[in-house]
C-alpha cells in the first residue's frame, strides 16, 4: 500500500510535469507560428493564409490559458512545492503575457491591416527574428529552472541579448519610417506595428529578469 | 501499577510531554511548517518513532547518567526531574536557551551533593564534552550531506516537482530516524532519574514478547512525549517551519538528517559495540540538546555558504546555557531535597 501510495505520489508529479512541458511547448510553437504569419502578412497580406496562422494562435494562447490554469489549481490544491508556488505562478503568468503580446500584435495585423512599404520589410523581418528568438530562449530558460537550474543564466543572457536586438532593429526602423517621405498618419501607423513587435521582445525581458531572482532563490 | 508510584513518576512524564511538545518540531518542523507533511501524518510517526527508540535503545544514555549518579529512592528521583523541569520551565520562561538534557544533569549532580553520593567527574566532564561537540558534530555532518546531496541532485537534473515528491518522502523517513534517535538519546532525561529506583517489574506480553522494567519505564516516557507531541507541539512545528523557511525543503533534510545521526551516534549502543569490537574509539552515550543539533546542523551550511548571517549571540547564548542550566537545576534539586528532608524529620 505503500508503494501504491509512493508510485501515485510520483505519477501526480508527472501528470503535472507533462503539462507545464505542454505548456512551454504551445509557447514556444506560438513564436514560430507568430513569425511565418508576420512573414506571410509582409509577404502578401491578409491572405486566409495569414488568418488562419492568426487563428492558430489565439487557439494555442486559449489552450496555454487552460493549462495554466489547471497547473495553478493543482499546485494549490495539491500543496506541492509550497516554497517555489508564488515564483512558478508568477513564472507562468508573465509568460502568458508574453503569449498574449504576440497575440496582440497578430490581431493589430489583422484589424487594422497596415499597408507596408517594401523598403520596411527587411527591418520588420529583423525586428520579428530577434523578438522570436528571444521567446525561444526564454522558453529555454524556463524549462531549465524546472530541470536544470545551473543553466537557467546562460539561457537569460541570450534572451537579454535578443532583446537588445530587437530593441537596435526597432530604432532603425522607426527611424526609416520617419525619415520616408509618406504622410505623417502613415508613419505613425507603421511606427505602432514596430511598438506591437518590439513589445514581445521587451516581455520576454521583464520575465527573464523576474526568472533570474527566482532561479537564485532556487538555489541551495 | 501503584498510584503512588504512578504518582511520583509524574516528574519525568511532565518532562517528557515538555520534550514531545517542544523537541518535536526539530523533526517535523520543515515538513509541517511548509505544510509539506499534514500536522496529523507527522504526530503519528514521530509518535510511534519516538516509544520505539525509547523502548529499543534508550538504555545506553540512562546507563551513563546512572553512571553519574544512581538516584536510589523514587521520591528523590521525583524531586530530580521536578527541579529540572521547573529550570526548563523558569529558563524557557526568562527566553534564555534551555535543554532538558542539561537541567536533568545539574538535578543528579544536585542529588549527589544532597546524599553525600561523589560525582564521577570523568563521566561529568564526558557529558559536558558531548554536549559541545555535539553542535559541532551536527555542523559538520551537515557540511558532509551537503557536498554528497546537492551535486548529486544537480547531476540527477530532477524536475522541481519531482524533486518535491522525492523532499517529501525523504522529510518523512528523516523525521522518522529522527523521532527514534530522539526517543533513544532523550528518553534518559525523562525516565533515567527513575531507573535505579524503578519499582516495576518484567511484563510478558502474552506468547509474543516480553518487557523488563526499564523498558516499561521508558514505554511509559515515550507515550508522554507522544502525547506532547499530539497535545502541544503543533504550534511550535508551525514556528520553526517559519522560522526554517529561508532553507530550502533540501536544505531543511540535510539538517534534520544531521540532528538525527549526531543523537543517535550519541544513543546507539550497537554502533559502540561495533566500534570497541573494531578497535576504535567510541562514542560517549550522552543525552544531548536536540535543539542545539539543530542549531549546529544550520550553522555548518551557514559556515558553507561564506558564514553570512551567523548570529554569534546566539552561539554565545547556547554556550552560557551548558553552564547555567545545569547550575540552576542543581540548586533547584539541592534545595527542594533539603526542605523536604527539613519537613519530613
Amino acid at each position: 500500500m505503500f508503494m501504491k501510495k509512493k508510485l501515485s505520489l510520483f505519477s501526480k508529479s508527472r501528470a503535472l510535469e507533462a503539462e507545464i512541458e505542454e505548456f512551454l511547448q504551445k509557447l514556444s510553437d506560438s513564436a514560430l507560428t507568430f513569425q511565418s504569419a508576420v512573414a506571410a502578412y509582409l509577404r502578401d497580406g491578409a491572405t486566409n493564409e495569414f488568418e488562419l496562422m492568426v487563428q492558430q494562435l489565439g487557439e494555442l494562447e486559449s489552450r496555454d490559458d487552460a493549462l495554466r490554469r489547471s497547473i495553478e489549481t493543482q499546485l494549490y490544491r495539491q500543496t506541492l512545492i509550497p516554497e517555489s508556488r508564488g515564483d512558478v505562478l508568477g513564472l507562468l503568468e508573465t509568460l502568458d503575457q508574453v503569449h498574449g503580446l504576440m497575440e496582440a500584435g497578430l490581431y493589430a495585423l489583422s484589424i487594422e491591416k497596415p499597408l507596408i512599404p517594401e523598403p520596411f520589410v527587411p527591418h520588420f523581418q529583423d525586428l520579428v527574428e530577434a523578438c522570436v528568438h528571444s521567446v525561444d530562449h526564454l522558453v529555454l530558460a524556463s524549462r531549465a529552472f524546472f530541470t536544470n537550474i545551473d543553466e537557467v543564466s546562460e539561457h537569460l543572457q541570450r534572451v537579454m541579448h535578443f532583446e537588445k536586438e530587437a530593441d537596435k532593429a526597432g530604432t532603425i526602423l522607426k527611424r526609416a519610417i520617419f525619415e520616408s517621405d509618406l504622410d505623417l498618419a502613415r508613419k505613425m501607423h507603421l511606427k505602432s506595428f514596430a511598438e506591437y513587435i518590439d513589445d514581445v521582445a521587451d516581455g520576454t525581458e521583464d520575465v527573464a529578469d523576474r526568472l533570474s531572482i527566482y532561479a537564485i532563490k532556487r538555489a541551495i | 501499577m501503584d498510584v503512588m508510584v504512578l504518582l511520583l513518576l509524574t516528574g519525568g512524564l511532565f518532562l517528557g510531554w515538555s520534550l514531545g511538545a517542544n523537541d518535536a518540531a526539530n523533526v517535523f518542523g520543515t515538513a509541517v511548517g511548509t505544510r509539506m507533511v499534514s500536522f496529523t501524518k507527522a504526530a503519528m510517526i514521530c509518535s510511534v518513532f519516538v516509544i520505539l527508540g525509547a523502548v529499543i535503545s534508550g538504555a545506553g544514555t540512562s546507563n551513563t547518567l546512572g553512571k553519574l549518579g544512581a538516584i536510589d529512592t523514587l521520591s528523590a528521583s521525583f524531586v530530580a526531574a521536578i527541579a529540572a523541569a521547573l529550570t526548563v520551565y523558569v529558563m524557557t520562561h526568562l527566553g534564555l536557551p534551555v535543554s532538558t538534557s542539561q537541567a536533568i544533569v545539574g538535578a543528579i549532580v544536585g542529588w549527589n551533593l544532597h546524599s553525600g553520593s561523589p560525582t564521577d567527574v570523568s563521566v561529568l566532564i564526558k557529558i559536558v564534552g558531548t554536549w559541545i561537540a555535539c553542535p559541532i558534530l551536527a555542523g559538520l555532518v551537515a557540511m558532509i550531506l551537503y557536498k554528497v546531496t546537492v551535486p548529486s541532485l544537480r547531476l540527477a537534473r530532477l524536475h522541481l516537482l519531482h524533486l518535491d515528491a522525492l523532499t517529501r518522502l525523504a522529510l518523512i523517513i528523516a523525521g522518522a530516524f529522527g523521532a527514534y534517535s530522539l526517543g533513544a538519546n532523550n528518553i534518559a532525561n525523562v525516565m533515567g532519574v527513575f531507573v535505579a529506583a524503578n519499582p516495576l517489574e518484567a511484563l510478558d506480553v502474552g506468547r509474543l514478547f516480553s518487557l523488563s522494567g526499564i523498558q516499561q519505564l521508558f514505554l511509559l516516557g515515550g507515550l508522554a512525549i507522544a502525547l506532547g507531541v499530539f497535545t502541544y507541539s503543533k504550534k511550535v512545528m508551525l514556528t520553526v517551519g517559519a522560522d526554517l523557511m529561508p532553507l530550502s525543503p533540501v536544505a531543511a533534510w540535510i539538517v534534520v538528517m544531521s540532528h538525527s545521526i549526531v543523537l543517535f551516534l550519541f544513543a546507539s549502543q550497537g554502533l559502540e559495540a561495533l566500534l570497541a569490537r573494531s578497535g576504535l574509539p567510541t562514542i560517549p552515550l550522552v543525552p544531548v540538546s536536540s535543539t542545539q543539533a539543530v542549531v549546529g546542523a544550520m550553522l555548518g551550511l551557514a559556515i558553507l555558504k561564506g558564514g553570512g548571517g551567523i548570529n554569534f549571540g546566539v552561539l554565545v547564548r547556547i554556550a552560557s546555557g551548558w553552564v547555567t542550566t545545569p547550575f540552576i537545576a542543581l540548586v533547584i534539586c539541592f534545595a527542594s531535597l533539603s526542605v523536604l528532608r527539613n519537613f519530613f524529620e
